[in-house]
C-alpha cells in the first residue's frame, strides 16, 4: 500500500470513530434512548432532555475541533504541503 | 431617548457599517466575485459562515418554536447544529481540494457531464429561491414592526442595502459583511437572554441558569413540566411527536444543512484544505453559541408568559403585554366573560393566541431593559436576515453566470463580461425575491424548511459519493438526483399545498411528514445510484484521478 492509501485509510478511520460518536449523542442520547435518560436528573436537567437541547450540540463542537487536531497531525506525518 | 430614534440609530449605524466594508472589499475578478479569491482567514470564514447560515428564523423564530414544542423542538437544534459535523468530515476539506467556484462546478467535472451539471444547477436554484422569499419577508417584517413603516416599503429598504453590497462586493465584499452581521446578531441575541437569566436565577450563562432553580427553590424545568400539566399542555420536558419522525425530521436537517449550496460554497473561500476544516469548527462554534442559548430562552420566556398571563385579569396585565398585542401576534378573547385569562391546551376553552416570534421579540420589553437593546435586537434581526439573503444571491448569481452561461451556454465569454453577467443576475434575482418578499405566495414559509429536505434529496448522496466512491458514474449520479428531488418536490407539493389530490397527515407513507421525508428521499437517491452505478460502465481513468487528487491535501 503507497502513502497515499494509508493515509486515506487512516482518514476513514477516523471518520468511522467520530462519526459513530456523532450518532450516538444526537440520535441515541437525544431521541432513541431519550425516555430511559430522562428518568436520570442531572441538576434541573433530565439527561435525555439535556442531551438533545445541549449536550450533542457541545459534543458536535468537539468532533469538529479533534478531526482538525487529528488531520493536521496526520498531514505532518505524510508531510502533505499545501 | 425615544426608542424610535434609538432604532433609527442602531439600524442606520448597522447599515452604514455594511455599505463602507462593502465598497473597500469590492470584487474586481470573476474568483474575487464567486470565492472571495480564496484568501479568506478561517476564524472570519467561520464567523461569516455562522451569520450566512443562521437566517430571520433562527434568530426571531426558533426560540419562539421550541418554547411551544419543548421536546419536539430539539429536532431543529440538533438538526441545524449536527449537519456541521457531516459537512466538516465528508465535504468541505475535499470541495476545498477540488478548488474550483460552484457545488455545480463540482457536480459537473466528477461526473463529467453536463447532464449533471444542469440537473444541480436546477436543484441549487429551486433550494435558493425558496430560501430567499423567505428572508426578503423577514426583513419587511422587522422594519414594519420595529419602525412602524409597512412591509413593502421594509422589503424594499432591504432590497437595496442587500443589492448594493452583494452586487458590488460578490463573495470578498459580502463575507467581510457577514463577519460584522455575525458581531451584531449574537451581541443582540444574547445580550437579554443573559440579563433574563440573572433576573430568573442569578446565573449570568443562560445555558446553565436554565437547569437552576428559581426564586422559589424549584428547579426551573420541573415548574414548567407543573405548570404544563396543570394547564393541559404536553410536559415540556418529553416529546410528543413519534420517535421514528424525530429521527427523520432531525437528519433531513442536518443532511440538508451539509448540502445547502451557500453554506457549501463559503468553505471555497479560504486559501487552503486544512483551513477548510479549521472554519468549519470555527463556524459550529460560533453558531453553538446561538443554538445552546435559544432552549434556555425558550424556558425563561415560557415561564414568564405563563406566569404573566394564566389566570391574571386582563387589565392589569403589564405594559408590554399591551404593546405586542397592538402588533396581532398576541391576541385575547375572553370566552367565558370572567374578565382573567384564561391560556390552556384545551381550544375550547383557551383565550391567548400568542405567535412564536414574540418569545424572542419581546424579550427586553418582558424583562425591562432600557430601549437601546431593543434597538440593538432590531439591528440585530435585519443582521440575520440580510446576511443570509446575501449568501443565497450569490448562489443564484453564480449558478446562472457561471454554471448555466460560462460553463454551459457560452464557454468562450470573457471574465469582464461574466463578471457583468454576474451582477446583472444578482440584481435580477434581488428583485425576483422582493417581488415574493412583498407578495409571499402561501408557500414561503412551508417550504422554507423543506428546502432541507430537497438539498438532502439531491446534493448530499452526490456530493459524498462522489467524493467516497471511485465507482459511482454519471448516470447513477444523475438518476439518484433526479429521482431525489422529483420525490420530494412531490411528496411536499402533495402534503404541503394539496396538488396530485393532496391528503391528511393519516396518508403520509408509513407516518412520515414532510419535513422528515428528506432522509427518505435520501436513501433512495443512494440506492438508486448505487443500483444504476452497477449496470453501467465505471468513470474513467482521469476521473480516478481527479478522486484521488481530492482525497489527498498534498499539492503536487
Amino acid at each position: 500500500m503507497n502513502n497515499k492509501q494509508t493515509y486515506w485509510k487512516t482518514n476513514l478511520k477516523y471518520l468511522a470513530i467520530l462519526l459513530s460518536i456523532w450518532f450516538t449523542v444526537s440520535f441515541g442520547f437525544g431521541i432513541l434512548l431519550a425516555d430511559q435518560l430522562n428518568q436520570i436528573k442531572m441538576g434541573g436537567f433530565k439527561l435525555g432532555f439535556w442531551f438533545a437541547q445541549q449536550g450533542a450540540i457541545y459534543v458536535f463542537v468537539i468532533l469538529i475541533f479533534v478531526y482538525i487536531y487529528l488531520m493536521n497531525r496526520l498531514d505532518q506525518k505524510f508531510k502533505n504541503k499545501e | 431617548m425615544e426608542l424610535q430614534y434609538w432604532i433609527w440609530i442602531a439600524v442606520g449605524a448597522s447599515f452604514t457599517l455594511y455599505i463602507a466594508i462593502a465598497i473597500i472589499s469590492r470584487a474586481s475578478s470573476t474568483g474575487e466575485f464567486y470565492i472571495a479569491g480564496k484568501g479568506v482567514p478561517p476564524i472570519a470564514n467561520g464567523m461569516a459562515t455562522a451569520a450566512d447560515w443562521m437566517s430571520a428564523a433562527s434568530f426571531i423564530s426558533m426560540a419562539g418554536i421550541i418554547s411551544f414544542n419543548g421536546f419536539d423542538g430539539s429536532v431543529y437544534l440538533m438538526g441545524w447544529t449536527g449537519g456541521y459535523v457531516l459537512l466538516a468530515l465528508l465535504l468541505a476539506p475535499y470541495l476545498r481540494k477540488f478548488g474550483k467556484f460552484t457545488v455545480p462546478d463540482f457536480i459537473g467535472d466528477r461526473y463529467y457531464s453536463n447532464v449533471a451539471r444542469g440537473v444541480a444547477v436546477f436543484c441549487a436554484l429551486i433550494v435558493s429561491f425558496t430560501y430567499i422569499a423567505g428572508q426578503m419577508r423577514g426583513v419587511g417584517v422587522v422594519f414594519s414592526r420595529y419602525l412602524e413603516v409597512d412591509i413593502t416599503t421594509g422589503v424594499l429598504i432591504g432590497m437595496f442595502i442587500v443589492l448594493f453590497y452583494a452586487v458590488l462586493g460578490g463573495m470578498k465584499g459580502i463575507t467581510y459583511t457577514q463577519v460584522a452581521q455575525y458581531c451584531v446578531l449574537i451581541f443582540a441575541f444574547m445580550l437579554p437572554a443573559i440579563f433574563i437569566s440573572l433576573m430568573i436565577t442569578s446565573n449570568v450563562i443562560p445555558q446553565i441558569g436554565f437547569g437552576l432553580k428559581g426564586s422559589d427553590g424549584v428547579y426551573l424545568l420541573d415548574k414548567l413540566d407543573g405548570l404544563h400539566r396543570e394547564l393541559g399542555f404536553h410536559e415540556y420536558t418529553s416529546g410528543k411527536k413519534s420517535t421514528l419522525d424525530l429521527f427523520l425530521i432531525t437528519s433531513a436537517l442536518m443532511v440538508g444543512t451539509a448540502g445547502l449550496p451557500h453554506v457549501i460554497v463559503r468553505f471555497f473561500t479560504v486559501r487552503k484544505v486544512s483551513d477548510a476544516r479549521k472554519s468549519a469548527g470555527w463556524a459550529l462554534l460560533f453558531i453553538a453559541i446561538l443554538y445552546t442559548t435559544a432552549p434556555a430562552v425558550a424556558v425563561f420566556s415560557r415561564i414568564n408568559l405563563i406566569e404573566t398571563v394564566s389566570n391574571k385579569p386582563y387589565d392589569a396585565l403589564p405594559e408590554w403585554y399591551n404593546k405586542w398585542e397592538a402588533t396581532g401576534l398576541i391576541t385575547h378573547e375572553d370566552k367565558n366573560q370572567d374578565g382573567l385569562v384564561q391560556y390552556v391546551a384545551d381550544a375550547q376553552l383557551n383565550e391567548l393566541k400568542v405567535d412564536a416570534d414574540i418569545m424572542v421579540l419581546a424579550n427586553p420589553e418582558i424583562a425591562d431593559l432600557p430601549n437601546w437593546v431593543i434597538a440593538v435586537m432590531a439591528a440585530g434581526a435585519l443582521a440575520a436576515a440580510l446576511s443570509t439573503a446575501a449568501g443565497l444571491l450569490l448562489v443564484i448569481s453564480s449558478s446562472v453566470s457561471h454554471d448555466l452561461i460560462k460553463k454551459m451556454i457560452k464557454p468562450d465569454v470573457s471574465e469582464k463580461v461574466e463578471l457583468i453577467v454576474a451582477r446583472l443576475s444578482a440584481v435580477g434575482a434581488v428583485m425576483l425575491a422582493a417581488y415574493f418578499g412583498i407578495n409571499p405566495p402561501g408557500f414561503v414559509a412551508a417550504t422554507v424548511a423543506l428546502a432541507f429536505g430537497l438539498a438532502a434529496a439531491s446534493f448530499f448522496p452526490a456530493i459524498v459519493m462522489g467524493i467516497f466512491s471511485k465507482r459511482m458514474n454519471k448516470e447513477g449520479a444523475i438518476a439518484g438526483m433526479v429521482v431525489g428531488i422529483l420525490l420530494m418536490l412531490y411528496y411536499m407539493t402533495k402534503f404541503k399545498f394539496g396538488w396530485f389530490g393532496g391528503g391528511t397527515n393519516k396518508d403520509w407513507w408509513f407516518g412520515i411528514s414532510p419535513e422528515g421525508f428528506g432522509s427518505f428521499a435520501m436513501m433512495l437517491n443512494f440506492l438508486v445510484s448505487i443500483a444504476i452505478s452497477r449496470f453501467t460502465p465505471a468513470p474513467d481513468i482521469k476521473i480516478q484521478k481527479l478522486i484521488e487528487d481530492i482525497r489527498n491535501p498534498d499539492k503536487e
